[in-house]
């Protein structure tokens, strides 16, 4: 039978690194001298597991690797080894080796063979230094008696007097007798001499032993092979058939045999006669609680659930139109019934939707697991005594945004840990406890969900950023700033953090790369720093990639969406409010607070119904710190779109994040507020003048065609009627 | 701004019969030049309906509309090769097009003046192009196919339409 | 065909052993520790388990000693799967009841062949 054991190999690969994270959180939760034996038999059995699966597998370099490994734990296990930090440190670097192994393995690349070497050389030499001796090489293979194995002989006299209970091992001589007949021409003798009187007979208990003549070209070990199992449970004795030896004169060699086997056989009989009970039972079993499914069949039933999302949503429509049209006509039931119908598919439709994603979701804790390794090496490194907690792993998140959240939320930990947290001296020196604290805490909000990292550092040192932002130019000499806008300086591109924020040495990576990381998974990030006491950042992300919340509005014959997430209020624009910046740029007082105003129109450079802003609409949205006021000509329903990424046709485009298809089936865009302000900042005022001129010439333009452009404005409003009573249901 | 009707009717192209060494191209009418693309990348021909523009684009790109659930960029043909843009009309239609590139099998629609004919034509008879004097710049062309008394210019859709979206875009957003 | 209940905390270990058995024909079922086998035993009646030795909640051996006191499965065959090759650590296995063992690393043709050996 061949089976090609490379279908095996991505689940082996997938439970090996679930392992090493065990290994590598055990480790790093084990306290040196006094280590939990829960603590150690998990990270044991980890190694263990892969040990074993990757000799099984054919990954003889990780197996051998492995071994060591096993071995040291093994020791630790029995207690003849102590916990010495020297051992676990080496042991942490050797879970990395094994992590590089399994990933050369895995992505069929050659491993750095001299790294490896060199970790198993550390690791050999602390497993000899301490605790037992060093434990024998692991063979595969069992020999016995190799002095005989090499030795055919013509036959084979075996005694075979099993002790009493063998029956209880499992182990049924009917059937080492019938691996013996294959071996050659098998003779069974029974003595049942040593049978007791009826009432001492237990049936549980062999009374019988054998004298078994084997001839042919079989040698010592295949014999001693078959009674391997059962060597300390009966007395054998196998010696080696003479020339002249003759074979014992046995008129009736069958029947001993007979009731032998029978005797033994009555066990798999009551098995078969059991096997249709068995089936039936079967079923009812508990099965595996999971399934492994490939994320590309999942992506497809989102998909195929985003599809009906839409259709529901256009039958919807058309059921209100209905609803609005034939009120109080004779087929007023039908229509009644086509309501509930739809409502029902609603419902049903949401529902469905909602355990499709739930599907993708997995918890944080696949991404937080990663920091206690790293706090524990930068701390040790940097010579900071550094507690780390960890709350809320249990939230859960896409598994998207999960895989790409890791690496900004790696940079903003070692912010903290670079940057926040002092030195020891420094700490105490500030009168605060030696130990810094960073904390990592999940938890849903409206949703969102909001990752928080938490340190009890010094704090942004706020007089350095405004320093150097008034250098750059960013920030006027007399311009009294907020704290929000200095905060949100440190996410500008090209900012030199060096000896502000710093960190970032040698990793290339800047704040701003972390921010549009961020902005990319339709999330932002927030910081409050106070001085002294500490740093929070918040990171808010959508729960998934796939829906969102939106605001529909309107702005000429286009229709985009703002999500909802990021509208703070929705107004009607009062001109007074209106103030003129360096004579250009338009600013509106909410309140006590002067906002931005973006024409959309302008910006996306689609014509405006009306050029007159007094009396306009106004969404007041809030992207990456920063609020503006968004100009739309009308705002229509809000409801759940299905998000369709535009980038898998095209390249990313400024102030938008996405497409989504509505129900009368056009696309709309959905707007990432955070880079339409960036975008309508970094736009020439000249452009923007322009394109205004422009577009008054094609409102003109529709005006002088009024038979097509009425027809779609006629459209136009009807489909909006039927939109605001959507938002009113 | 492009607010004529759609023509609702879509129509398939009924196969030809393909022998051994033909390749089958979609012929279609761009300023009164014959253009031809492999019919096995046509996934259907639609008539002009409306689209919804992408922000800061250039011109030729009229946006993206609704396949059945995909959203397929919408390319205008003679935008693309700097022709005159004409009015879109009755005939005007759009041809959806999978087009291959490196990162896998994308769709887009070009914009042409009118559908023309089906071709088959030999290997052999398609001639590589000449530095001719055309509109089109000879990297978007793979070769030249003479059908009875006609020229066809046979598209590389795949240079032609990747370049549009993805290297125009990244000159004109900035 | 007989039925075999098939115990490893290992994913893919259960997959390899799976497939090779349900290949020869029999009938396999999976537990991924001691405890779900223990419950799945008792549901059950199979005519052969094969079962490793270190996993959590309830480890191989103490498995073998549950499985011996159940009168059901008193005589069955119980095979322990080990990457111990050391007598010391086979007999730990033996001492609870099992009929024997696999030594790991091990192949498809070699765990055929020792249910075969078992199995008749």
């Amino acid at each position: 039978m061949s089976i090609d054991m490379k279908q095996f190999h991505q689940t082996f690969f997938d439970e090996s690194f679930e392992g090493l994270d065990i290994m590598e959180t055990g480790l790093l939760g084990l306290e040196v001298g006094a280590a939990d034996e829960d603590v150690v038999n998990s990270i044991f059995r980890a190694a263990h597991s892969i040990k074993g699966g990757s000799g099984t597998f054919g990954f003889t370099d990780i197996a051998s690797f492995t071994h060591i490994l096993e071995t040291m734990l093994d020791e630790m296990r029995d207690g003849t080894r102590d916990v010495t930090q020297e051992a676990v440190d080496g042991l942490l670097e050797s879970v990395d080796c094994l992590r590089e192994m399994l990933n050369a393995a895995s992505d069929e690349a050659d491993v750095d063979k001299d790294a490896v070497a060199k970790v198993q050389q550390k690791l050999e030499a602390i497993l000899n230094s301490g605790g037992a001796a060093p434990a024998a090489v692991a063979t595969s293979c069992v020999s016995t008696d190799d002095d005989a194995s090499n030795i055919n002989a013509t036959g084979w006299s075996i005694r075979f007097a099993p002790h009493l209970g063998m029956l209880t091992t499992g182990n049924d001589p009917a059937r080492m007798f019938r691996v013996l007949e294959e071996l050659g021409d098998l003779l069974v003798v029974a003595d049942v001499s040593g049978m007791p009187i009826y009432d001492e007979f237990h049936a549980e208990d062999i009374h019988i032993s054998w004298q078994l003549t084997l001839t042919g070209d079989v040698s010592h070990e295949q014999v001693a092979d078959v009674f391997e199992w059962v060597d300390d449970e009966c007395d054998l004795e196998i010696t080696e058939l003479s020339e002249s030896e003759n074979l014992p004169e046995i008129s009736k060699p069958d029947e001993p045999l007979a009731v032998a086997a029978s005797n033994v056989d009555e066990q798999p009989k009551s098995d078969d006669r059991r096997q249709g009970d068995r089936r039936l039972s079967k079923s009812s079993g508990a099965e595996s609680a999971s399934i492994r499914v490939g994320i590309d069949k999942v992506d497809d039933i989102i998909n195929l659930v985003g599809e009906l999302v839409i259709t529901q949503s256009m039958l919807g429509q058309v059921g209100a139109e209905l609803e609005a049209e034939e009120q109080g006509c004779r087929d007023a039931i039908r229509i009644e019934r086509l309501r509930e119908g739809l409502a029902q598919l609603e419902r049903n439709t949401r529902e469905l939707q909602e355990s499709v994603m739930r599907i993708r979701m997995l918890p944080i804790s696949f991404v937080f697991s990663r920091f206690p390794r790293m706090v524990h090496d930068l701390s040790s490194k940097m010579d900071k005594s550094i507690e780390l907690i960890i709350s809320g792993e249990q939230t859960e998140l896409d598994k998207t945004i999960m895989e790409k959240i890791g690496d900004p939320l790696v940079h903003l930990v070692r912010n903290s840990i670079d940057h926040g947290i002092e030195t020891t001296q420094e700490r105490i020196a500030a009168g605060k406890p030696e130990t810094g604290t960073v904390s990592l805490n999940a938890f849903h909000q409206g949703g969102n969900i909001v990752l928080e990292i938490r340190d009890d550092g010094k704090g942004l040192n706020r007089e350095k950023i405004l320093a150097k932002a008034r250098e750059r130019g960013l920030v006027q000499d007399d311009e009294l700033v907020p704290d929000e806008k200095i905060y949100d300086l440190i996410f500008q591109p090209g900012f030199s953090t060096a000896d502000v924020v710093s960190d970032v040495s040698g990793r290339g990576v800047g704040m701003d790369v972390v921010r549009r990381n961020i902005r990319d998974l339709g999330g932002n990030v927030e910081i409050h720093s106070e001085t002294g006491v500490g740093t929070v950042m918040l990171i808010r992300l959508p729960l998934t990639l796939a829906i969102l919340d939106g605001q529909l509005v309107s702005v000429g014959k286009q229709t985009y969406v703002v999500p909802l997430t990021s509208i703070i209020e929705s107004l009607q624009i009062r001109c007074d409010q209106i103030k003129t910046v360096a004579g250009q740029a338009h600013v509106y007082l909410l309140r006590d607070e002067y906002i931005p105003i973006i024409r959309l129109c302008d910006v996306f450079d689609v014509p405006a119904r009306t050029a007159d802003i007094d009396g306009g609409l106004m969404v007041v949205v809030e992207g990456d710190g920063q609020k503006a006021g968004l100009v739309v000509d009308d705002l229509l329903a809000q409801q759940q779109v299905v998000i369709k990424s535009l980038e898998t046709n095209f390249k990313r485009v400024d102030g938008i994040s996405g497409a989504t298809i509505l129900g009368d089936g056009t696309v709309a865009m959905i707007l990432d507020v955070g880079g339409l302000i960036a975008y309508s900042k970094s736009m020439d005022p000249a452009v923007i003048r322009s394109r205004k001129n422009d577009n008054e010439h094609m409102i003109q333009q529709d005006r002088e065609s009024p038979q097509e452009g009425n027809e779609m404005v006629m459209m136009k409003m009807n489909k909006e009627a039927a939109d605001e009573r959507n938002t009113v249901h | 701004m492009s607010a004529i009707q759609s023509i609702e009717q879509s129509y398939t192209v009924v196969g030809v019969d393909v022998s051994a060494d033909m390749d089958q191209y979609l012929t279609f009418i761009l300023a009164d030049e014959e253009y031809g693309v492999d019919i096995l990348r046509v996934q259907e021909i639609k008539g002009w309906g409306s689209v919804t523009p992408i922000p800061n684009t250039p011109e030729f790109i009229k946006g993206v509309i609704n396949l059945r659930g995909t959203i397929v960029p919408i390319i205008d043909l003679r935008q693309r090769f700097g022709l005159k843009k004409m009015e879109y009309g009755k005939l005007t239609v759009v041809i959806v097009l999978k087009v291959v590139c490196e990162v896998g099998e994308r769709v887009m629609g070009i914009i042409v003046d009118a559908v023309s004919d089906v071709y088959n034509v030999a290997e052999e008879e398609m001639k590589p192009p000449p530095d001719f004097g055309s509109v089109v710049s000879i990297d978007y062309v793979k070769g030249l196919a003479t059908v009875g008394e006609k020229m066809v210019i046979v598209l590389d859709i795949d240079h032609l339409l990747t370049s549009s979206v993805y290297d125009s875009i990244d000159n004109s957003a900035k | 065909m007989a039925s075999i209940l098939a115990v490893d905390d290992s994913a893919s270990m259960r997959q390899m052993v799976t497939f090779t058995l349900k290949g020869a024909g029999y009938d396999v079922t999976e537990a991924k520790d001691g405890q779900e086998a223990l419950i799945k035993a008792k549901s059950n009646r199979f005519s052969l388990v094969i079962t490793d030795v270190n996993m959590p909640n309830m480890d191989g051996i103490t498995l073998t000693k549950e499985l011996r006191a159940l009168s059901t499965y008193k005589f069955t065959p119980i095979l322990t799967l080990t990457t111990e090759s050391s007598a010391e650590k086979k007999q730990a296995g033996k001492a609870a009841g099992a009929t024997g063992w696999i030594v790991k690393p091990f192949n498809p043709d070699q765990l055929l062949a020792t249910v075969k050996k078992v199995l008749g």
